[in-house]
């Protein structure tokens, strides 16, 4: 059965060799940051909790004293990427269509038909293994059609990790910072504190706390999925259902999109906001933010008005 | 009740706000967090080492920039270029809303995995839509390129967002499902599935005005 282990074992080779390279490089922040990172991906399963732990810590210092720079592996020149597009056409399209392409049909094929009777995958864990064979086959087939140097695709995947740096584990790390605060109770502290200042018998106003509180909370932890549980204990199951008589099924749905207008606008959903920045090269690093917060509050306020209207107006 | 533990929030929003290094922002708090509630420092560390370890799959997906890097390469961003500068009549705006339709309709069929940022935004959205904005508008300022870029990244979180809800076999539905029916009210997925609908149309309705209005106003900014 194929697990999430083989991926780490892939994911900690990737990032080895390119600790190799930025070391051959003398990067040696960089070389640290991502030897570092490709250990926890080959022993991480093998190691105890604190060490997993201290290597945290270690590659946090790394970042934090500034250790990861850009780097600047030799490439084609912008010339000779004109030539090689009007040469190739679009057929330079096909490589980067077959990974999202074997995810999406692997997955469905696994799902729908008996190949999923097989156990060849680990359960439930089916699309991400699929997207990384995906990779594996994208790889081989644009090395076979463009023949490029050997360590062409280790570099050029140099360039655009270097160019996240540190940004690249920031969602893992979040997800991490999540489990402390699970850990310390943080969710049910603020579930009290939202369930103590909502007005008794305002339907609406009860409506557009769980909203808000949603978004907010959504916006300190980066993530609806933190959020979800906490303000539907807090607010949404015991009042909006419980007292005031609410449809579940909006106020569930709706609530979770009403944390997702929260994701838009926080610096702490890094993947969708931070990451992105990077991976442009934008100056500014919430320039991704600032383009999103015209769509996300008025969406909130949309949000709000489809529980109450769907919760209570359409439901008795 | 022990209020000390939000103090690790109240570093997490300073931290950013003072643009400390976020993954020392996030460490500092959860330690923070884990000694105010009461826990030994070790546990602390200790705790944060096998949440990090049990969500190494997150950052499996860097694996693809190997594949990304080697098409361009190749020219891949060039490609995706000229085939917008091909196109009669391809705006930004007419672009962008399209690849908007087309992210939720993707979405909310179970194809999320189609598009992201490392995949689709770096290496074709965003070139595309630099070249219809500089095809329309003349040359811009790196300022104005940058906006033209976020706003790719943005159309793309807005169309996986309120578009995936609507697909029923999702981590997010099969959250909802499971909190409410541990609290005693049972769902199925497609009754929650159908009320993304809604907040799905408000999102496209907003954002596709928000994208038009930007190109039009891309086209009266003083150069």
């Amino acid at each position: 059965m194929i697990t999430y282990e083989w991926l780490y074992v892939l994911a900690g080779a990737a990032f080895g060799v390119w600790a190799a390279l930025s070391a051959k490089d003398r990067r040696w922040g960089s070389a640290a940051f991502w030897a570092l990172l490709s250990a926890s991906f080959l022993l991480g399963s093998h190691l105890s909790d604190l060490a997993n732990g201290v290597l945290v810590l270690a590659l946090v210092a790394i970042a934090g004293l500034g250790g990861l720079k850009r780097s600047d592996p030799p490439t084609t020149s912008p010339q000779e990427r004109e030539a090689y597009a009007a040469q190739l056409g679009n057929r330079l399209f096909l490589p980067a269509l077959v990974v999202p392409l074997t995810a999406v049909a692997g997955t469905l094929l696994y799902n729908y038909t008996p190949l999923g009777e097989t156990g060849l995958f680990e359960p439930r864990r089916e699309t991400l293994i699929l997207f990384g064979i995906g990779v594996i086959a994208a790889l081989i087939g644009a090395m076979v059609w463009l023949r490029p140097p050997l360590m062409a695709p280790a570099e050029e995947g140099r360039r655009l990790i270097d160019s996240i740096g540190w940004a690249a584990i920031l969602p893992q790390m979040l997800a991490a910072l999540g489990a402390v605060f699970a850990l310390a109770g943080v969710g049910e502290i603020i579930g009290g504190i939202a369930g103590g200042i909502i007005p008794e018998g305002s339907v609406f106003l009860t409506v557009v706390v769980f909203a808000l509180g949603m978004a907010g909370f959504t916006m300190i932890m980066g993530n609806a999925f933190a959020a979800f549980p906490v303000m539907a204990a807090a607010i949404g199951i015991p009042l909006l259902i419980g007292q005031y008589g609410g449809n579940p099924a909006v106020i569930g749905a709706v609530g979770m999109l009403a944390g997702f207008c929260g994701t838009l606008l926080t610096p702490m959903a890094a993947n969708f906001n931070i990451v992105p920045a990077a991976l442009l090269e934008l100056k500014d690093q919430n320039a991704v933010i600032r383009q999103q917060v015209g769509t996300a509050v008025p969406l909130l306020v949309c949000n709000i008005v489809i529980i109450y209207v769907g919760a209570f107006w359409l439901w008795n | 009740m022990n209020y000390w533990p939000l103090a690790g929030i109240a570093i997490v929003v300073l931290g950013f706000a003072l643009r400390f290094n976020p993954l020392l922002v996030v460490v500092s708090a959860a330690l923070a967090t884990g000694v105010l509630a009461g826990l030994d420092p070790i546990a602390v560390i200790e705790a944060l080492g096998k949440a990090f370890n049990d969500n190494r799959y997150i950052s499996v997906t860097w694996i693809i920039l190997p594949v990304i890097g080697l098409l361009e390469r190749y020219g891949l961003q060039q490609r995706a270029r000229a085939v917008i500068e091909g196109m009669r009549g391809a705006t930004m705006g007419k672009l962008l809303v399209a690849y908007l339709a087309f992210r939720q309709l993707a979405s909310a069929l179970g194809m999320k995995d189609i598009g992201g940022h490392p995949q689709a935004v770096r290496p074709l959205v965003a070139p595309m839509a630099e070249a219809a904005a500089l095809k329309t508008h003349g040359d811009l300022s790196d300022a104005a390129r940058d906006e033209v870029k976020a706003m790719a990244a943005a159309t793309d979180n807005v169309g996986l967002f309120f578009g995936e809800d609507i697909f029923f076999a999702i981590a997010s539905i099969l959250l909802i499902q499971g909190v409410f029916e541990a609290a005693g009210y049972p769902l199925t997925p497609l009754q929650l599935s159908v009320w993304a609908i809604p907040t799905a149309i408000c999102a496209f309705v907003i954002h596709a005005g928000r994208i038009l209005a930007f190109d039009r106003r891309l086209g009266r900014a003083p150069e």
